[in-house]
């Protein structure tokens, strides 16, 4: 390694120390006013008088300040709940806006220094390392050293990688108020962009965003001379920064409802929800157009490029969480278990989601149209339930989490009800498959090694037989690495592209079926 | 032929050894099968030793077929080496002394590396890369050294220098020949590689032969001598001079004990008829460690050391030992494949590395210089004979058919494109290489053109 990369690692990890440590500094202080315009009105009255003995004081931490924060606001509901005064009990949840608005830290007052010591200066070190890598080095993928790596082959370090992450996921999606340090970092960045204060989500997705973008980078560095990757990779990156960063939040400075024109219901679960719709619809012109597009994306879209692309037209060129996978994952994507049982709890898992957000989706669905008579309200317990197992903890703390320790696409291959969708199109009707080139297969394991769903490319492979695989997300790595050449995605007719007994070429004694 | 409950002892559980235990299985269902080896446990891909050493793969990933495999389809494995083959008794003797019999057995123990008697060719630090034990032994015996010698321009000897480039060991590779591997690939393209080998700062020294191995007071290598007399200093000694079949253990006199013992008929390698058959009734030999009678086709050689090879042979004999009627070993058109460094090279039908009259080339090379395509042909029947691809995936199927077939050389040329294997979004040089042939013949072909639409859709036409 170079000495400029090695000073790269260190002021990434210096930038990441700084990002773990910046939610514990400051001082906190709650302001009746603070409360006032923070709170719902109907509850501000209530709230200033059970926060009231906050009022003034000083928490050198915010750990003391939630702490008395919930004990106030819980004894005040515990009680109503107790005495079965369930119309005043307040449901709502201030923790994470009141702690945001009582943060009096420098954070506050100079956000930009911290984004910049915190967040600028991770993705200025990593760019350090990642721009020099390869350099010097001829044209073609190098996965040397991948098993001896401590990171990359669940290591300790690729252990502490993933408690990190599933840590971060932990508090962003449960605990938020612990890291409103963090959001008042990017608060100017969203004022500038939708006019309104960052939420712990605008700090996800502007990570996120930049997670896939500095990554990629990486990718256009590790898969040099592979146009594939190359022109993948940008699509990724474009789709996140244009699509799921940028657009929303100036459809939210232009008052419509925030909307990400490529994300398809079932993994937008929400779409169908009553406030979904309801925003939508009362938003004109161009809300009945967000309304129409995502269905014409859902009933024409996906059956259409999936039959002539295969389902890599979305998992590995458009969506966000493919983007992450392949760009933020890719140094991962070999630790994905290829055994058949993996396959098929794969089978079971996506599937079962799949069902789950139909059925779910259906009943949302006709009790909207029945004016919520049939189901009153319990479809939001539902909806809570999904969002809690599926949008929350599998799609982000076992997704993402899991990276270093069971490969970059957890989420996509075991979770994914979109992609459980695409998959089923993928297998009975479509052009895509991986052709086998003939008999030139040497049975390396490569191609299965670093394939990110776990498929054993290799089997198919070996016996002369196209890879047509539901799972399969066109990310075109097991053709990269196929020292043989005998990997080819292609889009071609449909005769013949299912080749269930192969003959391998070459061997003219006998016409062997594999 | 297929007789109940038969007793089938395959030797070696190589790429031969394994499709013949495959193969069986799928059309014979009594049979008991044991395929004994003494390397590993279990089948792996000899072929990706080099990215174990690398850090690409592990041991694990090299295999295969999941280990409950063997059981599911009833094929015993023993983790053993054979000593003796008692061939009058049908009795296999490990080296344990156990013993085991049979009624059919298939020999498909491979290969070794060649040791040509150089002086401390013995020494530590000094060795062949054939089996997991030699990964192994490369593994203990390049810690912490600072230089390695390569001698021998073959492909696994070019493996060798690229799994020791992985690990920032400086390698100087001996090649005997003017350029590498010149006695299977034309000039232009031993050149070619030539070139390559030294872009990966490897110190490759042409025409250069080994002299002898010098060792220090510890028997450990120091340093070996070139025949031009250059000493170069070096802690290991890679030999990578081909391979011989692995049959020293069958070359053993008969047992005393059991006086009229037959004798297997060697030569190099176990001899044997087209339809894999020695001389000794119910024994066969497969893949590397055959050698036929008589070559299997005239470009074919009498011992065939490659992976695809041990396939098909395995795939025949298993036939064979299923059916009423045998079919002899019939190879069809050549294929092979290997990658240099980062140049993967896929070659079909027939490109020696020099020609007669009868033949011509065209050779067209990408200025890069990495890129590269060779079609030897017909001179007066403008048939296509064969073709050599560098940097340039070609689809085995078509060329397959192509070669067997005897297609135009002119109509190949012109439908470049539809042959080519390349992945998606790639920069195609079918174009390029018509023009060249235009220009040199003073023709003006054209490219076989698709529609836009069947370029969206990908369709093959
Ligand atoms: C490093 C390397 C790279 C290669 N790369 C390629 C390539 O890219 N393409 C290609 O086409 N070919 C390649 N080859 C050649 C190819 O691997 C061989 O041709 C093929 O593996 C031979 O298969 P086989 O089944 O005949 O024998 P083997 O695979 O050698 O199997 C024989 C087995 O029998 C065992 N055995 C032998 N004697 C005994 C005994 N007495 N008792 C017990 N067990 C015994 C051996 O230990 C061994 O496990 C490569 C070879 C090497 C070494
Ligand atoms: S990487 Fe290529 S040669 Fe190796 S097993 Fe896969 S398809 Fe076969
Ligand atoms: S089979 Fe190949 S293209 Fe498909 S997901 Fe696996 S590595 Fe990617």
């Amino acid at each position: 390694m170079k000495t400029i990369q090695k000073i790269g690692l260190l002021i990434f990890a210096f930038g990441l120390l700084l990002f773990t440590l910046l939610p514990f500094f400051g001082t906190y202080q709650l302001e009746k006013g603070t409360v006032e315009a923070n709170v719902k009105e109907i509850h501000s009255e209530k709230m200033v008088e059970v926060l009231s003995p906050m009022f003034g004081k000083t928490y050198s931490s915010n750990f003391a300040f939630i702490s008395d924060f919930k004990s106030y606001f819980n004894a005040y509901n515990d009680c109503l709940k107790a005495n079965q005064e369930w119309d005043k009990v307040i449901w709502d949840n201030y923790a994470f806006a009141l702690t945001k608005a009582s943060s009096t830290g420098p954070v506050s007052e100079n956000p930009f220094l911290f984004l910049g010591i915190t967040v600028l200066i991770g993705v200025f070190g990593a760019l350090l390392y990642i721009l020099p890598l390869y350099r010097g080095q001829t044209e073609g993928i190098k996965n040397d050293g991948i098993f001896f790596s401590s990171m990359k082959s669940k290591g300790l370090l690729g252990m502490i990688t993933g408690s990190w992450l599933i840590l971060f996921y932990i508090v962003l999606y449960w605990f938020p108020e612990y890291i409103t340090n963090l959001v008042l970092m990017v608060d100017p960045i969203s004022v500038a962009l939708s006019g309104n204060p960052a939420s712990q989500w605008f700090l996800y997705g502007f990570i996120y965003t930049l997670a896939i973008i500095v990554m990629g980078i990486r990718m256009f560095r590790k898969y040099r001379g592979n146009a594939y990757q190359t022109i993948r990779t940008t699509s990724v990156m474009f789709f996140q920064l244009a699509f799921a960063f940028l657009l929303p939040e100036i459809l939210v400075l232009m008052n419509m409802p925030w909307h990400d024109f490529k994300n398809i219901w079932p993994l937008d679960y929400s779409f169908f929800y009553e406030y979904r719709i309801d925003g939508m619809i009362s938003s004109g012109a161009l809300g009945m157009f967000m309304l129409i597009w995502g269905i014409i994306l859902i009933v024409i879209g996906v059956p259409l490029f999936t039959y002539f692309y295969g389902k890599r037209w979305y998992c590995s060129w458009v969506c966000g969480c493919g983007g992450l996978a392949e760009t933020l994952g890719d140094p991962y994507r070999q630790l994905s278990d290829k055994t058949v049982k993996a396959w098929k709890i794969e089978r079971y898992l996506i599937h079962g989601v799949l069902g789950f957000a139909v059925i779910s989706t259906a009943l949302t669905i006709i009790n909207y149209f029945s004016g919520f008579a049939i189901l009153g309200q319990a479809t939001d317990q539902l909806h809570s339930i999904y969002g809690f197992a599926i949008g929350s903890a599998f799609a982000g703390v076992i997704g993402t989490g899991f990276y270093p320790l069971m490969g970059n696409r957890v989420w996509c291959r075991f979770g994914c009800p979109l992609a459980a969708y695409l998959g089923l199109v993928q297998r009975f009707k479509s052009r895509f498959r991986i052709t086998t080139n003939g008999g030139q297969c040497i049975s390396c394991g490569n191609c299965s090694t670093y394939c990110e769903m776990g498929i054993d490319v290799r089997w198919y492979a070996q016996r002369g037989q196209n890879i047509v695989r539901s799972s399969c997300v066109g990310c075109g790595v097991c053709s990269a690495v196929c020292p043989r050449g005998v990997l080819k995605l292609e889009n071609g007719d449909e005769e013949g592209r299912i080749n269930e007994m192969p003959i391998i070429i070459g061997n003219n004694s006998i016409t062997v079926k594999a | 032929m297929s007789k109940a409950n038969r007793n089938i002892v395959i030797i070696g559980n190589g790429i031969s050894g394994v499709t013949c235990a495959r193969h069986i299985r799928k059309k014979d269902e009594s049979a008991q099968i044991t395929i004994i080896s003494g390397e590993t446990d279990h089948f792996f891909s000899r072929t990706a030793l080099m990215y174990i050493y690398m850090g690409h793969m592990k041991y694990e990933h090299t295999k295969p077929y999941e280990d409950w495999f063997w059981e599911k389809n009833r094929i015993n494995l023993k983790r053993a080496w054979v000593e003796k083959i008692d061939f009058e008794e049908k009795a296999l003797i490990f080296s344990n002394k156990e013993s085991m019999t049979y009624d059919v057995l298939v020999l498909a123990t491979g290969s070794k590396p060649n040791k040509f008697g150089w002086p401390g060719q013995d020494l530590k630090g000094v060795q062949g890369m054939y089996s997991y034990q030699d990964l192994e032994l490369m593994e203990s015996n390049t810690k912490d050294i600072s230089r390695a010698v390569i001698v021998g321009g073959g492909l696994i000897g070019i493996e060798m220098a690229e799994m020791l480039n992985s690990r920032k060991i400086p390698v100087t590779f001996l090649v005997r020949e003017k350029n590498f591997w010149d006695n299977i690939l034309p000039l232009e393209e031993s050149k070619m590689i030539n070139r390559h080998i030294l872009e990966h700062h490897i110190d490759l020294r042409l025409e250069t032969e080994l002299g002898e191995i010098i060792g220090d007071a510890s028997g450990k290598v120091k340093a070996i001598t070139t025949k031009k007399g250059e000493k170069i200093d070096c802690q290991f000694v890679g030999l990578t001079v081909g391979v011989s079949p692995n049959i020293e253990f069958l070359r053993t006199k008969p047992l005393e004990s059991s006086g009229n013992n037959k004798t297997l008929q060697t030569k190099r390698g176990i001899i044997v008829d087209r339809f894999f058959k020695t001389n000794i009734p119910d024994v066969y030999a497969i893949g590397d460690c055959a050698e036929f009678q008589e070559a299997p086709a005239a470009d074919r050689k009498n011992i065939e050391q490659v992976w695809y090879t041990g396939r098909m042979h395995g795939e025949t004999l298993a036939f064979n030992l299923t059916s009423d009627n045998p079919v002899p070993y019939q190879p069809g058109v050549w294929f092979n494949s290997a990658k240099f460094l980062d140049i993967e090279y896929q070659t079909y039908g027939f490109v020696p590395p020099v020609w007669s009259e009868e033949y011509e080339s065209l050779y067209w090379e990408d200025d890069g210089g990495k890129i590269a395509i060779r079609f030897l042909y017909g001179k007066s029947d403008m048939k296509i004979k064969g073709v050599n691809a560098f940097g340039w995936r070609l689809r085995h199927d078509y060329f397959d058919k192509a070669i067997s077939d005897g297609w135009m050389f002119e109509k190949v040329l012109t439908h470049l494109n539809k042959s080519s294997f390349n992945p998606e979004f790639f920069k195609s040089h079918h174009k390029a290489v018509l023009d060249h042939y235009n220009k040199q013949k003073g023709k003006s072909l054209k490219v076989h053109k698709m529609s836009f639409i069947q370029k969206l859709i990908g369709s093959k036409a």
